[in-house]
């Protein structure tokens, strides 16, 4: 379907009344239907449509706040003291304050994905057309586009298609945004309904995004055997000119891989980039590099390795204007939403601007133009290349046992370190020209720099461990399968019904930043240990690009141990930050392609399916942003738990069930209409896990779902339970909790289990096919 | 005594914890409350040093104090070879101490006093918070720096007065 403008031209028209001459109106727009399916009952759904089904998830997932701290300083009327049950000067309490901070974050995360959606969309119809065709995987890919048919009820077909998309998302974030007022919403509750619906929108922009750039820019197209493309600090040839992409949006980094193409020059210039635009580079150009994730900005800067920086939008620093100077290495923004302070230079002729750079008479430009961002970065670096080719950057042995032994060992770098890493020992051992500690720390750091912010001395802290850690930054070279898209309808149909069944026992998707409490190597640890489980794993964004980061034994990374599948013991990079939306797209896939449930405007009763049946798990192990906030509580609403690490609690709010309360785990039974109780599964809807060994044993428990069948329950409950063994030396506690025949139990434990039942005084109870929406109730058979 | 955060840039607001100056005030503390638990996250399995082993002076701590303990992760591996644990994590523990109808970890009633160690600082910051807002439950940070969201917490000491700190605890709970 889609909605075309109608309008009426009139050349010349002479009428008894007169002559009419150019003259053109527009009346509106009319609707031009070609999917068949009948219309669900929720297309477009606003704040309240899909309310019910929140209040629903949200009785038996309970939030848990955790306050930052104890006031509200957003209006004029406070600070506020909401400690306890304290109102503010507007009424409102600690909880509802807590709800309001989440509905901003996601309010945040959700509107940049929806800018960077529509910037991508109008650049393309620019470029492309309005009526140029999504295809994301040809005859393998019949739905294209699961998440925007679910909510929106619509099946786009091109590229303006996705507008009509956009203006209803956008419009949705507005009431969102509008809902955070002072003076508006006061129950705590209903924030949080509305923060599944952020999510919501937030997974449509992502789809938006990510079906737009495949489509125009010819990505891999839902293709398991993506090229393996290099990542890693050591992948970048710096004997060339080297142009180093930041940011999301990929538009301007295309432009200068297609202007070094266009002028034969492709293999004489490095093109690398970090975070989620190097993902989109790859997918473009396999010869492009990627240096890493978020984390990896201030070290590879301070590396002097690149000759020139061009940032676009998202997951920037914001000082990164300030180390590409101490480098020398001109700056060019391309993103109305971060200008970074540059002269706006679009309009003049690029030769003049690259004169500028190449001169240092300015330190970087806004350029607004992609096509010019391409010609200006390459010319760029090719003349400034040869006048930093003697230049070095980071300080050399000996000052740094100099500026170690300035260090005062107060602590503040610790104190202000995130996971208080201990700075001043390193320097301790730095003093008598020992480097492994300092060495060390790189692999724990998360690359905030604010180490060196806190320092009283102002010693260069981060640049001191990329010194020590040299050697090693050299060697990281590793391999990773660039994104591939969406899950091909074929695949949803083989995997559908083990899956459902619970004989693949989850689907596990690390997504997210890198802001881990130990190191990114906890990501790849786990990810290994499911895909040798047979659970099927998929990866996004800056969690895909750690997990590449280390190697086994025989030197392979996780992505050349296991294919790239979506089935059983497969390990699939599906993208960047917006191919997220093909993770949540396969769960409803896996509703609408293998149950034959309907998908249009259906959002409910796909998403009591996904609850109920779809084993699958979000991992965001090092999730920081808020649009990493945003991504969470779209699959919260369709019933996916995402469990992060310890960081994640300072999203401060926790969806929480407890599983000793009966009454909380109750479903209808849709072939009876009875109340079944079925255990708690899934347990947690968001979960923040203090280690590594912790979430290990969650994940495996928040893949059960009711529907498992006695052979699923036993394979899921084989992989609970060894876990949990190997990880506590115990059977685990509540076992007796997810049993609910004697055929669930696995039979290479079953006395040690059945021992176990006796002493909780279990009872055999039935599976049911169930549902939590009585609508779903089928009349009983006669 | 003043006591500032270890983090920094972690500043409360107008609630913040009393600063436990002399040992003896916990122990008063933990003798005085009716049902106290003893909660335990993975770092008190890191050792110190080469001669301080932290798991030593939990297990001390509940015997003489006779609380019942909850562990997380690699803490409860540990703790479960010498003294009877609870295993939950730090975050659902959380979500059940603020709600009046839990039963408690023996099914004993409602804590009225939890205790926490060895629980990564930023953690331990936003857990106390939960709890400080939305229950009646005291609360004593036994970690070695300052939570400000905490009833009763340690200020910032170095590891030879924190362990010095912890063996007057122990003593004074110890003396009956």
């Amino acid at each position: 379907m889609s909605k075309k403008t109608l309008k009426l031209k009139i050349g010349e028209l002479k009428t008894s009344l007169g002559e009419i001459k150019d003259f053109e109106i527009s009346i509106g727009r009319i609707l031009e239907e070609t999917w068949e399916e009948e219309v669900g009952p929720t297309p477009f759904p606003s704040i309240s449509d899909l309310r019910n089904w929140d209040l629903k998830l949200l009785e038996r997932y309970k939030p848990f706040y955790m306050p930052f701290c104890d006031v509200c300083c957003l209006c004029t009327m406070g600070k506020c003291d909401l400690t306890k049950d304290k109102r503010g000067a507007c009424g409102l309490t600690m909880p509802a304050q807590q709800s309001r901070i989440v509905l901003l974050a996601c309010c945040i995360g959700a509107a940049t994905h929806t800018a960077h959606a529509r910037h991508l969309v109008e650049h393309l119809i620019e470029k492309y057309g309005k009526k140029w065709v999504i295809d994301v995987g040809g005859v393998n890919i019949e739905v294209e586009a699961p998440i925007i048919r679910l909510v929106c009820g619509i099946k786009p077909k091109t590229l303006g298609d996705l507008e009509e998309v956009l203006d209803y998302v956008e419009k949705e974030i507005v009431q969102l945004l509008s809902a955070t007022h002072t003076g508006q919403e006061g129950s705590f509750i209903d924030f949080e309904s509305k923060i599944f619906h952020a999510g919501m929108l937030d997974h449509v922009a992502l789809e938006v995004a990510d079906i737009a750039q495949i489509s125009a820019y010819g990505f891999p197209k839902a293709d398991p055997e993506a090229p393996l493309v290099e990542i890693g600090f050591g992948v970048v040839d710096k004997s060339k000119p080297t142009i180093l992409v930041i940011g999301h949006n990929v538009p301007s980094a295309i432009s200068i891989v297609d202007y070094l193409e266009d002028i034969g020059l492709r293999d004489k210039v490095e093109v690398c980039g970090i975070c989620c635009t190097a993902h989109d580079l790859s997918r473009y150009d396999p010869k492009a590099k990627i240096v890493g994730p978020i984390s990896w900005q201030l070290r590879f800067i301070r590396s002097g390795i690149p000759d020139v920086i061009v940032v676009d939008e998202q997951c920037i620093r914001a000082d990164a204007l300030i180390e590409a100077q101490k480098i020398k290495a001109p700056l060019i923004a391309t993103s109305e939403k971060n200008c970074l302070g540059l002269l706006d230079r679009t309009g003049d002729q690029p030769s003049e601007v690259i004169k500028d750079l190449v001169d240092g008479k300015i330190p970087g430009a806004l350029i607004l133009d992609h096509d010019k961002v391409g010609e200006i970065a390459v010319k760029t670096a090719l003349l400034i290349a040869p006048k930093r080719i003697k230049f070095k950057s980071i300080p050399d042995i000996q000052s740094v046992i100099e500026g170690a032994k300035k260090c005062r060992k107060c602590f503040e770098c610790s104190r202000a370190c995130p996971n208080n890493l201990p700075i001043p020992e390193a320097m301790e051992e730095a003093t008598k020209g020992v480097f492994k500690k300092l060495s060390d720390l790189l692999d724990l750091c998360i690359g905030c720099g604010r180490c060196e912010s806190a320092c009283p001395i102002n010693i260069p802290i981060h640049s001191f461990m990329e010194v020590a850690a040299e050697k090693k930054l050299k060697e990281e070279k590793f391999k990773i399968r660039a994104g591939r898209g969406a899950i091909q309808d074929v695949e949803i149909r083989q995997v559908g019904s083990p899956i459902v069944l619970g004989e693949i026992p989850g689907v596990i998707a690390f997504v997210g930043c890198a802001n881990y409490a130990k190191s990114g190597k906890e990501v790849v640890e786990m990810a290994d240990e499911f895909a040798k489980r047979n659970y099927i794993i998929v990866s996004s964004g800056c969690a895909a690009m750690s997990m590449a980061m280390y190697k086994n034994g025989e030197g392979k990374t996780i992505y050349e141990m296991y294919p790239g599948v979506f089935d059983a013991g497969g390990v699939s990079n599906v993208g960047s930050c917006v191919s997220n939306s093909h993770i949540a797209g396969a769960a409803i896939k896996i509703a609408s392609i293998f149950a034959k449930r309907k998908l249009r405007g259906n959002y409910e009763e796909i998403a009591d399916y996904i609850l109920n049946r779809v084993g699958a798990v979000g991992v965001g192990w090092g999730a920081m942003s808020q649009k990493a906030a945003s991504i969470a509580s779209g699959f919260w609403r369709l019933g996916i738990p995402v469990v992060v690490g310890p960081h994640g609690f300072k999203y401060r709010r926790m969806l929480l069930g407890r599983k000793e309360n009966m009454e909380d785990w109750y479903v209808y039974d849709a072939r009876s209409g009875e109340k079944i109780y079925v255990g708690p599964a899934p347990e947690h809807l968001f979960y923040s896990a203090e280690t590594k060994e912790e979430a290990m044993v969650m994940i495996p428990k928040l893949c059960m779902r009711p529907n498992d069948t006695t052979k699923g329950r036993a394979i899921k409950l084989t992989n609970y339970i060894d876990l949990h063994k190997r990880i506590y030396g115990t059977l685990p506690n509540d076992l007796h909790m997810f049993i609910r025949t004697v055929a669930d139990i696995p039979i290479t434990m079953k006395d040690e289990v059945l021992e176990f039942l006796k002493e909780k005084e279990w009872k055999e109870n039935i599976i049911p096919d169930p549902t939590l929406l009585p609508r779903l109730i089928r009349k009983r058979r006669e | 005594m003043i006591a500032e955060p270890w983090q920094k840039a972690e500043i409360p607001g107008p609630t913040k914890s009393f600063i436990i100056q002399k040992p003896e005030v916990a122990a008063a503390l933990i003798k005085k409350a009716k049902h106290p638990l003893l909660i335990v996250g993975h770092e008190v399995v890191e050792k110190l040093n080469s001669e301080i082993k932290l798991v030593d002076y939990i297990v001390r701590i509940a015997k003489a104090g006779k609380i019942p303990v909850i562990a997380s992760g690699k803490a409860f591996t540990e703790i479960k070879n010498f003294i009877p644990v609870s295993l939950m994590s730090i975050v659902e523990v959380g979500s059940r101490l603020i709600d009046p109808k839990w039963n408690g970890i023996d099914g004993l009633g409602p804590h009225d006093l939890a205790l926490f160690i060895g629980i990564p600082y930023y953690v331990e910051w936003l857990l106390l918070s939960g709890i400080k807002h939305f229950s009646n439950v005291t609360t004593i940070s036994l970690n070695r720096f300052y939570q400000p969201h905490a009833s009763w917490s340690f200020p910032n000491l170095s590891l030879k007065e924190w362990i010095k700190n912890l063996e007057i605890l122990i003593k004074t709970l110890e003396g009956g």
